[in-house]
């Protein structure tokens, strides 16, 4: 039982952080149509800033906070300079636009940061706390406790705002947003700026349990795609269930299987899920395009 | 490749000014195929630096033989195939006259059938046994071997008086090989593995794995076989779920980035590594204190960072070379490589080496000290 | 078209009428001009190559050019992507490899069955996933190619893991095709046979049906093509191509790791396609050529080849939205 609390509370962690990089590719997806391959770059550029920040002698809040604008910052420098300029390219030309700002922002961080791994301290200590046999390190908190934060202000976000609701519009149908009035490009851009800034969030709260490196974002953001397709793309709900079923798939499968095959599971489970329903566990059925 | 074209440059200067007089000779080429970037760059890195440290070096004490050196270093990006593409370049398009490297032995044996057919001099700076067993002719390695690590850890753990192991090694190539050679050395040392477990390069999360050992009864002592900044988040997740198992790392993590990373979670953490991390507390009459005291200066003076052993292996590679040349008289392949094969008594960062026709290392465990991590520092077990 | 009636049309016709009748009816000589190019330049290159490191790098822009048409087939032609294509070459390579080394199979024999079961496989995995629809497709083949890496690289056994393998030299009717001067007419001739192959699918009504797929599969199958066994068979093509180029870059390197079938490999395939042109069989060979240089050509920029590389992709995607040879064909006919 015990065993089973504590693959629980780590597929759990695992999980929050995979819903956090797949809530950024929907967002994504939902205003432009795009998988953005660059989405772990964020997560790895969010926890490089906020390391190199601390270890320069400022206060880890201060740290946090100025890793993540400056995050938010290059979403909306990335958005404005490569996927912009090319509107009207083919979906496959985006996919390949994002693939090379990925690349760029890996490669700006290996010159200027190093090649070295860098870790952040845990914000409330690293003293775990004993729940049924188990142990939960108060930063697993951290990370389950503000991704819940997130998704509630999201949800906010999208239902209240106007900025959220030309998002949503825009998702379902961009002409029709445009036609009543929704400025689709500055949507784009907000899109881009709120998941760069989500993806630094995420690389923040993991970087103390998980270390991070310019290398970090490749794996973390392919996490974050096949949540945020198990789930269903472009669902808020679906990155939220796909990121927190993949964790928990993956550590009990470590756990009670094999941990070599730990990460081939999930591939086949999406795999499994795409064939029963081709558009994820939530995402909802649309008509092709004439 | 700034750093390169400054060497050549500097290599260049230097030759030209000396060739006025005297002799044009051709400078030596060195050819180096390494993982700068990529996975493995925090092996690649450090060698790349002091290759590129000791050719000025000796380009400064006048050379080799009076030939200046050229290096010529060529980033695989931690890819086999790329290191493949790139030797056929030194082989072929550089001409070379010897090529050292292959950072790791993935790399490394996509090297091998190049050298082997080009007959060309090879000094590996990885670890697995594969690249030196069998021997094969023109192939020569300087770190110790993974099997001489699991050897060294089966050592200190008979002599605490343990003799089962539960086993948790990374998927990267250093990981598998480890996990071969270590069940294969077990059975010969009377160790019994009762848990065989293995975790990703790039995971954040060990405690399943942790999870599942520590409910098994009998594992007297756990050893780690990974590289980089798995073996911290093992080693966080350990102190994490409270696991009082004695807790071996093995030579892979031997980097002070491994103590940054993991924090007091590393305390009495113990490892087998050369003696260069080690090298102020070696006692005075060690024969290998002014080498290893020396590349540790000369290293964290030139670059502002902490030696790590894997910059050693270079340095053992290019000394090996650079004495193999002088004994052979000069760069013809044949020749030198015998002299690499007759190299002995040569005393590096590694060890003390004794080449044979049957020995492309030289290296015995004994060149492996075994180290305790102690308040945040390295500390020489016996 | 014959050569005789070629030079008929091109003797008395006036400009005019000659252009509309290249138009209508291209002739052989034109029609196959960069073919033609291609195969001097490939005949004269041996001549100035300097030593085997270049037919090393021309080899490898070959077998890159081969992979990148048969993918632009499904890509450009089907509009379908596909993130693991890495996979199939891997297959390739590793069935080839285990065979002959593990048990002792005849290297041609090798090389044929696992093309056959890889093009099974590929049946397979088509009919079941090509009914999904783009990013979703991009995820299964993603997934696809991931999970071949993985099965590779933890079967050490067979595969000597992470560390990869050593794959003898193949032998072909008592001729040992090993060195780079003896592969070199190997991949020569594949690629024009290749780009030779893909121009008279493309021509022809099947070709013609997948042009009209990349447009809109619905109005496709309004005017009664078969959408699902177009795909179905470009998808099987594509991979058996793949495996078989697999199983040749095995043998000529002498030697594999799992990283042949890695997410990176099969990202650098769609990227030569794209760069290159989709649904331009001569951008695939411009595409692979680049992609294949790149690394050779930034080697000396140590750190910023990534980058360099990325502001590329980036570029070219943003001022040659079409791929590097439409884009640049589209700009030549409106200049003249």
């Amino acid at each position: 039982m015990s065993q089973f609390l504590q693959l629980l509370f780590s597929g759990l962690t695992v999980g929050a952080t995979y819903a956090l990089s797949a809530l950024g590719f929907s967002m994504i997806y939902n205003a432009s149509g795009v998988i953005n391959f660059a989405q772990g770059e964020f997560i790895m550029l969010g926890g490089m800033v906020a390391a190199v920040l601390t270890a320069s002698g400022l206060p880890l809040p201060f740290a946090v906070v100025a890793a993540i604008l400056v995050v938010a910052f290059v979403g909306l420098l990335v958005e404005k300079l490569a996927i912009e300029p090319a509107r009207d390219a083919d979906i496959t030309s985006i996919i390949i636009i994002t693939i090379g700002v990925s690349m760029i922002l890996r490669g700006v961080v290996e010159v200027t940061l190093g090649k070295g791994n860098l870790t952040l301290p845990h914000f409330s200590g690293d003293t775990p706390i004993a729940i049924g046999g188990a142990t939960l390190l108060p930063q697993s908190l951290w990370v389950m406790v503000v991704t819940a934060v997130v998704v509630v202000a999201l949800a906010a976000f999208f239902g209240r705002t106007r900025v959220g609701k030309g998002i949503l519009a825009t998702a379902h149908n961009r002409l029709a947003a445009q036609l009543v009035g929704v400025d689709v490009k500055k949507v784009l851009l907000a899109s881009f700026g709120l998941a760069a800034a989500l993806g630094a969030v995420g690389g923040v709260l993991i970087t103390p349990i998980a270390t991070t490196s310019y290398d970090a974002g490749l794996m973390l953001g392919l996490k974050g795609f096949v949540a945020a397709t198990f789930g269903g793309l472009g669902s808020g709900v679906g990155a939220i269930a796909g990121g927190v079923l993949l964790g928990l798939i993956e550590t009990m499968t470590a756990g009670y299987v094999s941990s070599s095959y730990k990460d081939a599971v999930p591939f086949v489970l999406v795999l499994v899920v795409l064939v029963v329903r081709p558009r994820g566990l939530f995402g909802l059925g649309s008509s092709d395009r004439v | 490749m700034q750093k390169f074209v400054k060497t050549a440059v500097a290599a260049l200067s230097l030759a030209a000014v000396a060739a006025v007089p005297a002799l044009a000779a051709d400078p030596i080429k060195i050819g180096s195929v390494l993982s700068v970037t990529g996975p493995a760059a925090f092996l690649g890195d450090p060698e790349a630096k002091t290759l590129q440290l000791y050719v000025e070096k000796l380009n400064a004490a006048g050379g080799l033989l009076g030939r200046k050196i050229e290096l010529v270093t060529y980033d695989d990006g931690s890819d086999a195939a790329k290191a493949n593409g790139f030797t056929k370049r030194l082989i072929e398009d550089d001409k070379v006259d010897v090529i050292l490297g292959g950072t790791t032995t993935g790399a490394t044996m996509g090297m091998v059938p190049l050298v082997e057919r080009a007959e060309m001099p090879f000094i590996s700076l990885a670890g697995a046994v594969v690249i030196v067993e069998p021997v094969k002719k023109w192939v020569f390695k300087t770190p110790h071997t993974d099997r001489m690590a699991a050897e060294r850890v089966f050592a200190d753990m008979k002599k605490r008086g343990f003799s089962k192991l539960a086993l948790l090694s990374e998927t990267s190539g250093f990981g598998q090989s480890g996990r071969k050679e270590t069940i294969a050395a077990a059975a010969k040392a009377g160790i019994e593995i009762v848990a065989d477990e293995t975790y990703g390069p790039k995971d954040t999360d060990v405690t399943a794995q942790l999870t599942k050992i520590k409910g098994i009864a009998g594992a007297q002592a756990l050893l780690v076989f990974g590289l980089g900044q798995g073996p911290a988040i093992v080693t966080k997740n350990i102190a994490q779920l409270g696991l009082k198992l004695p807790h071996y790392e093995s030579h892979g993590v031997a980097s002070a980035q491994y103590i940054q990373l993991s924090g007091d979670a590393s305390e009495g953490v113990r490892l087998p590594a050369a003696a260069l991390i080690v090298a102020d507390d070696l006692p005075a009459a060690d024969p290998q204190k002014p080498v290893v005291t020396g590349y540790a200066k000369a290293y964290s003076e030139a670059f502002k960072a902490e030696v790590s052993t894997f910059g050693g292996h270079a340095y053992d590679a290019l000394m090996i070379y650079a004495d193999a040349v002088k004994r052979a008289g000069g760069t013809d392949k044949a020749k030198v490589r015998d002299a690499i094969e007759a190299t002995k008594g040569f005393i590096g960062t590694g060890g003390v080496v004794n080449m044979s026709a049957t020995d492309h290392m030289g290296l015995d465990v004994t060149a492996f000290k075994m180290l305790e991590i102690k308040g945040g520092k390295w500390t020489l077990v016996d | 078209m014959s050569d005789a009636s070629t030079s008929s049309i091109l003797g008395r016709a006036s400009p005019e009428t000659t252009a509309a009748a290249l138009a209508t009816a291209p002739s052989f000589v034109s029609r196959h001009a960069p073919t033609l190019a291609l195969v001097a330049v490939l005949a004269v290159l041996p001549l100035v190559l300097p030593n085997a490191f270049y037919f090393d790098v021309v080899i490898r822009i070959m077998a890159n050019a081969v992979l990148a048409i048969a993918l632009n087939l499904l890509i450009g032609y089907c509009g379908q992507i596909s993130l693991g294509h890495a996979g199939f070459f891997g297959l390739g390579a590793y069935g080839s490899a285990i065979l002959t080394t593990h048990y002792d199979w005849k290297a041609p024999l090798a090389l044929v069955v696992s093309a056959a079961v890889v093009g099974v496989l590929a049946w397979i995995v088509a009919r079941v996933i090509l009914r999904l629809k783009g990013h979703y497709l991009a995820m299964a083949t993603l997934g696809l190619g991931i999970i071949v890496t993985i099965v590779l690289t933890n079967e050490a056994s067979l595969t000597g893991g992470p560390d990869g393998m050593a794959v003898g030299d193949l032998n072909i009717l008592g001729i040992r095709l090993y060195g780079e001067r003896v592969w070199y007419p190997v991949f020569a001739g594949l690629l024009v046979v290749a780009i030779w192959l893909a121009g008279n699918l493309v021509e022809s009504p099947a070709g013609r049906a997948l042009r009209a797929l990349h447009g809109s599969e619905v109005a496709a199958r309004v005017v009664g093509i078969d959408t699902a066994s177009f795909k179905t068979r470009v998808f099987v093509l594509s991979a058996v191509v793949a495996a078989i180029m697999g199983s040749l870059t095995a043998h000529y390197l002498g030697f594999i790791t799992p990283q042949v079938a890695s997410f990176h490999k099969s990202v650098e395939l769609v990227t030569m396609v794209v760069v290159g042109g989709m649904a331009s069989i001569w951008g695939s060979v411009v595409g692979a050529a680049l992609l294949s240089l790149l690394p050779d050509l930034l080697a000396h920029f140590e750190g910023f080849e990534t980058v360099i590389f990325g502001v590329i992709l980036v570029a070219t995607m943003i001022f040659l939205p079409r791929g590097i040879v439409p884009s640049l064909l589209r700009l030549i006919r409106r200049e003249g």
